[in-house]
């Protein structure tokens, strides 16, 4: 009995305990002291200047996970406890949306991809002036591309190879990556000769030093990228707060320096 | 199928191998009386507590045209090792290498010194008491790590994610072809790889229960 009635007493000591930290923890982050964003692997160098910017802005903590959009998309189909979701394709949010899993009327393209074809500092063709033809030569052993199965960045590079005539050729040198990081990764180190990779990783530090030509828009389907607001964010108002700060003139300013264009100004050159 | 195919070739490469060069590691850890020896078991075992991605990193840096291991391969074949059949099997070899190592130690330690003495005694070289008693005396062991390191290099994922870069016949393994399958949201696919897989592993590994329990013990001539 003795030991029943320590059992009890402890139980109610602790109790309240363990409940009020849960608490605290659930209050912080409702109040809007974190947010949790998944983004496409070609946002890494953006999203953590948009996101230190915010922060210091709004006093929130915005914790960033970093992948491959398809592989986010069935993660969040099966309840991933995401509040952001900013894909490379935006085919993914639309989806989303769809089905009844974002909030709606938060969809919002916030960029369109780039991509370049990205030689490293050991590769002997001059990619800047020969273009393409500098995947043909011989010494461009691999060339490494995200994987066009389920990578946004991977389909538009094999579009852009067969809109220029020269898939069929290179296809024997395409090595792939899971994801446009990965690609990125393949070509950096030396493994593939060249790579197609985003814009905005290749003019990232660690890439900076080597050749790099873009490969001009009008030669892949464009590539839209979408964020959206997810509906069982639990912080939905931060999530919100966040989009409209990638919308304001500095967010944009952001993805501007890291290689992003936009759909409105697409729409100008037309 | 294709995937199938591959990783049970790659499997059995990479099993064949190790259990050459699993042996004298083995033998040496077995029967050495050096100090410094947990030194080279804790290398050994290394593969068992590294995360895929910390040896796959190693294997793509090595690989590389600035690695040692690259520059070494260039020189001698002309070409990279990273996305080819060869660097697979060499990933997977020191991805294995515990699989096939710690069976065999096992074993041969388990064999009776006195036999090992009395073969010496007897005028049995180093040698022909390895093929004569220790070896006999470890099949399961043998067995166990053959075929340890066959399943193990057939589930095998992260490094050949990391070195592979997913080429059909070449680097796309089944456990890649599945990834491939679950991120295209293809899972009526993916689902048929996994089942052949998750049967495929549940036969090998009651072959190695199997053996060890002596329920079936196929090399014994009676």
């Amino acid at each position: 009995m003795a030991r029943g009635k320590i059992n009890l007493c402890m139980w109610l000591g602790v109790l309240p305990l363990v409940l009020s930290v849960f608490l605290v923890a659930h209050a912080a982050r409702a109040q809007g002291k974190e947010i949790r964003i998944a983004a496409a692997a070609d946002l890494k160098f953006a999203m953590e200047k948009l996101s230190e910017q915010f922060e210091k802005q709004m006093g929130t903590k915005v914790n960033v996970v970093y992948g491959s959009s398809g592989n986010f998309f069935s993660q969040m189909q099966n309840g991933a406890p995401f509040d952001l979701f900013f894909s490379a394709d935006i085919a993914y949010p639309r989806k989303l949306e769809a089905t009844g899993l974002a909030e709606p009327g938060t969809l919002y393209e916030y960029a369109i991809g780039r991509i370049v074809i990205w030689t490293p500092t050991g590769t002997k063709v001059d990619v800047a002036r020969q273009g393409w033809k500098a995947l043909l030569d011989a010494s461009v052993e691999k060339i490494a591309i995200a994987n066009p199965k389920h990578a946004p960045y991977g389909r538009a590079a094999v579009a852009a190879l067969q809109k220029a005539g020269i898939y069929e050729q290179v296809k024997p040198k395409l090595v792939y990556g899971e994801n446009i990081s990965q690609a990125a990764q393949f070509a950096q180190s030396g493994n593939a000769q060249a790579g197609i990779v985003a814009l905005s990783l290749a003019i990232s530090p660690s890439m900076r030093d080597g050749r790099r030509w873009e490969i001009p828009a009008e030669m892949h389907p464009a590539l839209e990228q979408g964020a959206i607001v997810l509906k069982d964010a639990k912080n939905k108002d931060a999530g919100r707060a966040f989009l409209d700060f990638v919308k304001s003139a500095t967010g944009r300013a952001v993805l501007a320096k890291f290689g992003f264009e936009f759909p409105e100004k697409k729409e100008e050159e037309k | 199928m294709e995937a199938l195919w591959l990783s049970l070739k790659l499997a059995a490469c990479v099993a064949a191998i190790l259990l050459a060069i699993g042996m004298p590691v083995a033998y040496w850890l077995a029967y050495s009386s050096w100090r410094g020896k947990f030194l080279l078991e804790s290398v050994v075992a290394l593969p068992l507590v590294l995360p895929p991605t910390v040896l796959g990193f190693y294997a793509l840096v090595a690989m590389g045209p600035r690695g040692p291991l690259g520059k070494f391969w260039i020189a001698l074949f002309g070409h990279g090792l990273a996305f080819t059949f060869g660097g697979l099997i060499l990933a997977s070899v020191l991805y294995s290498f515990p699989f096939a190592v710690q069976p065999l130690v096992a074993s041969f330690e388990g064999v009776d010194r006195r036999l090992l003495d009395a073969s010496a005694v007897l005028g049995a070289g180093t040698l022909r008491t390895f093929w004569r008693i220790i070896l006999p005396l470890s099949l399961p062991g043998v067995v166990t790590a053959a075929v340890l390191s066959f399943a193990h290099t057939l589930g095998e994922f992260g490094v050949v994610l990391m070195v592979g870069g997913n080429l059909a016949g070449v680097t796309r393994t089944v456990s890649i072809d599945i990834y491939d399958h679950v991120q295209s949201l293809e899972y009526g696919a993916a689902n048929r790889m996994a089942l052949v897989l998750l049967v495929i592993s549940f036969v090998v590994l009651s072959v190695v229960y199997a053996v060890n329990r002596r329920v079936w013990t196929p090399w014994t001539a009676k």
